[in-house]
């Protein structure tokens, strides 16, 4: 899931590093508030074993393939959600700079997308109402415990995947980098990451439930006080309850939206005519040059956010013949490069 | 399967190595490199996706850079690997779906898709360049205190900087691991999925045991909650006019078409 630099528009990565930046000051100013330092050595080993674990590939049973884990749900079980976010947010930023895994300018979307729903969301919302919860109680208190473990790890890690999924759609869309329509892209991403997350989900809880045998204090909120339990088995019906109207409005929101204007996401998503896009986008024209007070809006923002102004390719005055000189002017380029390259070899090797 | 281990500590120890080696470039003060890195990135990125030429232009810095250090450009092509089959992925779908003629080239005829392709790959391989040559030639000691330089959390970046020693270490123990695992079950592809939490878990154990003991060995040598940098002293003059140089070009390259501008210059 880690997203190219060349998947993103520069107002997007930004963005996205704003709303990963704010939320790695808020985790460093809660930690520091609770004078955690001693933890941080338990947190850098900790993302340095979710690197290490990226590396080992698990036999999925019944098919050739295997599968890797990826580490949110895993780490703000350990670690809680602001240490693991910390910790993800470092591994991430250790394997864009090293492994060329993933962009510098997308490191933001990629710590929003691995980092803050794994740990924030996979926590607050699933893993600790589950492990609160009265789920389970009827198998007895030590495996209803390794059951709730179970069910928030794999739960997490589908719920937390489907939104990362979601969002690389969504931020590829709005940078319109691919001409790929956005109910497109969300259909090809987020079957491929329900698999993905099914078997991460897996591997989580079969760490997580060995912990649980061998060391059970290192997981959180596992063993509750009973008063503890008592007023959450209320907040887990709050969380689903939330959650359950939030889909309602939101699903209300958007299919009222795309029913007034047909492909309506689509053309909110990839701007207006003026802009140069729906020419080139080669879908229905008809519903792109709509014009409204919303599109008015859209497009206004749409100007203002854009880095520097653009220009296009196609309308200059003579194509042709800036095509041909484009082409010339890029194999100059290109030969320039090359002929760097070859100085600097056999600069090198008269100096050695 | 151990070999996929092996080689990311391969990796990881060639880029240490690149890195702490000697060059104009490995000069430089980390601050300047990465300033021109980000500038460089996001002004590729903000290139129109039909604009290819102008976008060209862009290749000359990595090209230099590549020159001046003396930095394999076959490693970085190996790097490569992770990133392009996403963004081909991404790609792929403009041709399809754009197929607006631009320009014929010869019977052929070049559509709007295929330039957006293009430029979609180029600037990915573009990007890549600009951060692998700045990994490559500036150690993580030296990113770490500019990062402290410019205000970014202690806790963070301390945190980044004992992650990526332990990463080599912990990478080093889950390859001794695997190795012993696939010697006592030839034949099988990966870890059985009975072992899959003990295999991890255990691991897991043994590490969060050696943290402590690394938290006491700290508290025990003076730390505080603060590490000190010996490197990130002032920036010279020259480092000043490598950073506004390269970010001058960079601005100039996307304002007018450079590219194009070379090309007109020969034609005429």
């Amino acid at each position: 899931m880690h997203m190219a630099d060349a998947l993103l528009s520069p107002a997007v990565a930004a963005t996205m590093y704003v709303a990963s930046g704010t939320t790695v000051g808020l985790s460093v100013k809660k930690l520091t508030q609770d004078e955690n330092t001693q933890k941080l050595p338990t947190m850098a080993v900790a993302s340095a074993l979710v690197f290490a674990g990226q590396m080992i590939n698990y036999t999925i049973p019944g098919t050739g393939s295997s599968g890797h884990m990826c580490g949110g749900m895993l780490l703000s079980a350990l670690l809680g959600p602001q240490a693991g976010f910390l910790s993800m947010a470092v591994v991430l930023t250790i394997q864009c700079l090293f492994f060329a895994d993933g962009g510098l300018m997308a490191l933001g979307a990629n710590i929003w997308n691995m980092a803050f729903y794994g740990c924030f969301v996979g926590y607050y919302l699933i893993w600790r109402p589950i492990m609160r919860s009265r789920l389970f109680e009827n198998l007895g208190a030590e495996a209803a415990r390794r059951a709730r473990i179970i069910a928030a790890s794999i739960i997490g890690c589908i719920v937390t995947l489907q939104m990362g999924a979601f969002s690389v759609a969504l931020e590829t869309t709005l940078s319109g980098i691919t001409e790929l329509p956005f109910s497109a892209f969300c259909g090809l991403m987020l079957p491929i990451h329900l698999a993905i997350g099914l078997v991460e989900g897996l591997i989580t809880a079969a760490v997580l439930t060995y912990v649980y045998a061998v060391r059970p204090e290192l997981l959180r909120d596992v063993e509750v006080s009973e008063e503890v339990r008592k007023g959450s088995s209320k907040s887990l019906r709050t969380v689903i309850i939330t959650l359950a109207v939030a889909v309602v409005v939101v699903g209300g929101i958007f299919s009222h939206f795309a029913s007034s204007n047909p492909d309506g996401l689509e053309w909110a998503l990839f701007g207006n005519e003026e802009a140069g896009y729906s020419a080139n986008m080669g879908l229905d024209e008809e519903n792109f040059g709509v014009s409204s007070a919303v599109s008015e809006t859209a497009a206004g923002i749409q100007e203002k956010t854009s880095f520097l102004p653009d220009y296009a390719f196609a309308g200059s005055d003579n194509p042709m013949g800036t095509t041909v000189s484009g082409i010339v002017g890029s194999a100059m380029v290109a030969g320039a490069a090359l002929l760097i390259c070859y100085a600097g070899h056999f600069f090198r090797k008269k100096n050695a | 399967m151990s070999q996929n281990i092996e080689r990311s500590i391969r990796d990881l120890r060639e880029m240490d190595t690149l890195a702490s080696g000697d060059s104009p470039l490995h000069r430089v003060s980390a601050g300047a490199k990465l300033l021109v890195t980000v500038v460089y990135i996001l002004v590729v990125v903000s290139f129109d996706k039909f604009n290819m030429s102008g976008l060209m232009f862009m290749l000359l810095y990595p090209a230099v850079l590549f020159a001046v250090s003396g930095i394999p450009v076959s490693t970085c092509f190996y790097k490569l690997r992770f990133v392009l089959p996403i963004v081909c992925a991404v790609g792929i779908f403009n041709p399809i779906l754009d197929r607006t003629p631009a320009f014929p080239l010869g019977s052929f005829v070049v559509t709007t898709g295929m330039i957006s392709m293009v430029t979609l790959l180029m600037k990915g391989v573009f990007c890549l360049m600009a951060s692998f040559l700045l990994a490559a030639s500036t150690r993580i000691e030296a990113i770490c205190a500019v990062l402290r330089k410019i205000h970014v959390p202690s806790m963070l970046v301390t945190l980044l900087l004992l992650t990526y020693r332990y990463a080599a270490v912990l990478a080093e123990e889950a390859n001794v691991m695997t190795q012993a695992y696939n010697l006592r079950a030839p034949g099988q592809k990966g870890i059985h999925y009975k072992a899959w939490g003990s295999f991890l878990g255990q691991l897991l154990l043994r590490s969060m045991d050696r943290a402590e003991e690394l938290y006491s060995s700290m508290l025990l040598r003076g730390y505080h909650g603060e590490f000190y940098y010996a490197q990130g002293g002032s920036s010279s003059i020259g480092d000043v006019l490598y950073a506004v140089s390269w970010c001058a070009l960079f601005i100039a390259a996307r304002c007018v078409n450079l590219t194009q501008l070379l090309g007109t210059s020969v034609l005429r």
